[in-house]
């Protein structure tokens, strides 16, 4: 969706135009403040990632606020339980417009191997999810590739729109700050949700009553 | 009487439970078990750590031997430090009336111990001014480790669809004023 003009025209003429949501975009993309919001495991390899070895810096995205209040992309990192669930929303709200949110490893994304009564199974039931990263934990360069996909995602998006169509319908388009936008809810369960070790499970696949 | 280790454990329980009904045996893993009524637990536990020098609760558990009654079997586990030794008490409760004397008169410590052996068993201690769930959500109405939850689990998701509805009424309300 439009870019930026190339450095040298731009120094040879002294300005340059361009479209004003590829501006805005350019500078919501390269500067994305990340909130860490480490839950178990996965925790440690997003502090590799922000550490000088993967540096996420190089992407703009070095300066891990640990307020929402100054933060624009939620990282869930981690385990989800049904405890912290709540807190965990409390924060996705405090966030302020425009946010988003990566899923970081499979836990967050789906529940993982816990698929159990305490764990959130995935954290798109309680929030909008913007980009999910597999791995038990993921390195940090899958990480730095998720992030590099939200900034495609974010270089198509259209700030203006929230102005000119107001806050609402914004929303509804870009699914952030959806607070009814709950995929999950409501998800009735098949046979393949059910635990392969569940013994009646184990006795229906054998056909025996 | 010895139990076949060097500290003469069987000596100091027997001397420091004189006034306390109680019977004992040793199992195959050879650490002392102690059998108590509920009724006399907390005298029992306040004599083995005041007289027999048992001065740290290793942990408190519980085991549902659901459909037997009586159905609960709570456990403590006592150390002493002193004598290098351990005891393991065990009283059985009934579904009925799940309840035994706290003991963090004895060792404060024990009150995270209690807390979570109510929320995952139901077995609730007297005496324990802050008895709350300690992992599983607030008002979750299930004791997980018991016999008869359900092997899927029971997610307390509506409880959270709860919280966020009754959150989202309140923004509204503020909004309308």
């Amino acid at each position: 969706m439009g870019s930026l003009v190339p450095a040298d025209v731009a120094a040879e003429s002294g300005f340059f135009a361009t479209r004003t949501e590829a501006l805005i975009n350019w500078g919501r993309k390269n500067s994305l403040w990340p909130m860490p919001l480490g839950l178990s495991c996965c925790g440690i390899e997003l502090m590799a990632m922000i550490g000088p070895k993967f540096d996420i810096s190089r992407f703009g995205a070095e300066a891990a606020r640990f307020s929402p209040r100054q933060c624009d992309l939620l990282i869930v990192a981690g385990t989800l339980t049904w405890k912290m669930a709540q807190a965990c929303r409390t924060i996705y709200d405090q966030m302020p417009d425009p946010k988003w949110v990566i899923a970081m490893g499979v836990c967050s994304s789906t529940g993982g191997m816990y698929d159990s009564y305490a764990v959130v199974q995935g954290v798109d039931s309680i929030l909008p999810v913007d980009v999910y990263v597999p791995g038990c934990p993921p390195r940090p360069d899958a990480v730095i590739d998720a992030m590099l996909k939200l900034q495609k995602r974010i270089e198509r998006e259209h700030p203006l729109r929230r102005i000119t169509r107001g806050p609402q319908a914004h929303a509804q388009e870009t699914g952030s700050g959806r607070l009814d936008h709950q995929p999950n809810a409501g998800h009735e369960l098949t046979h393949l949700d059910r635990h392969p070790h569940d013994p009646q499970h184990m006795r229906e696949e054998a056909g025996v009553r | 009487m010895s139990f076949g280790g060097v500290p003469d454990t069987g000596g100091r329980i027997t001397a420091a439970l004189e006034r306390v009904e109680h019977e004992w045996f040793v199992p195959r893993d050879t650490m002392p078990e102690l059998r108590i009524e509920p009724r006399n637990l907390h005298a029992a536990l306040a004599a083995l750590r005041d007289e027999a020098q048992f001065e740290t609760v290793t942990f408190i558990t519980c085991i549902d031997h659901h459909p037997e009654e009586p159905r609960y079997e709570v456990i403590w586990q006592l150390n002493s430090v002193t004598h290098a030794d351990r005891v393991r008490i065990t009283a059985r409760v009934s579904s009925e009336n799940a309840s035994v004397p706290t003991c963090i008169d004895l060792w404060p410590g024990a009150a995270f111990s209690e807390r979570e052996c109510y929320d995952m068993f139901g077995v609730r201690f007297d005496g324990h001014e802050g008895l709350k769930r300690l992992l599983m959500p607030d008002g979750y109405g299930h004791h997980p480790l018991r016999k008869d939850f359900p092997h899927q689990g029971i997610q307390p998701d509506r409880l959270y669809r709860e919280w966020d509805r009754e959150r989202r009424r309140e923004w509204e309300t503020e909004e309308a004023r």
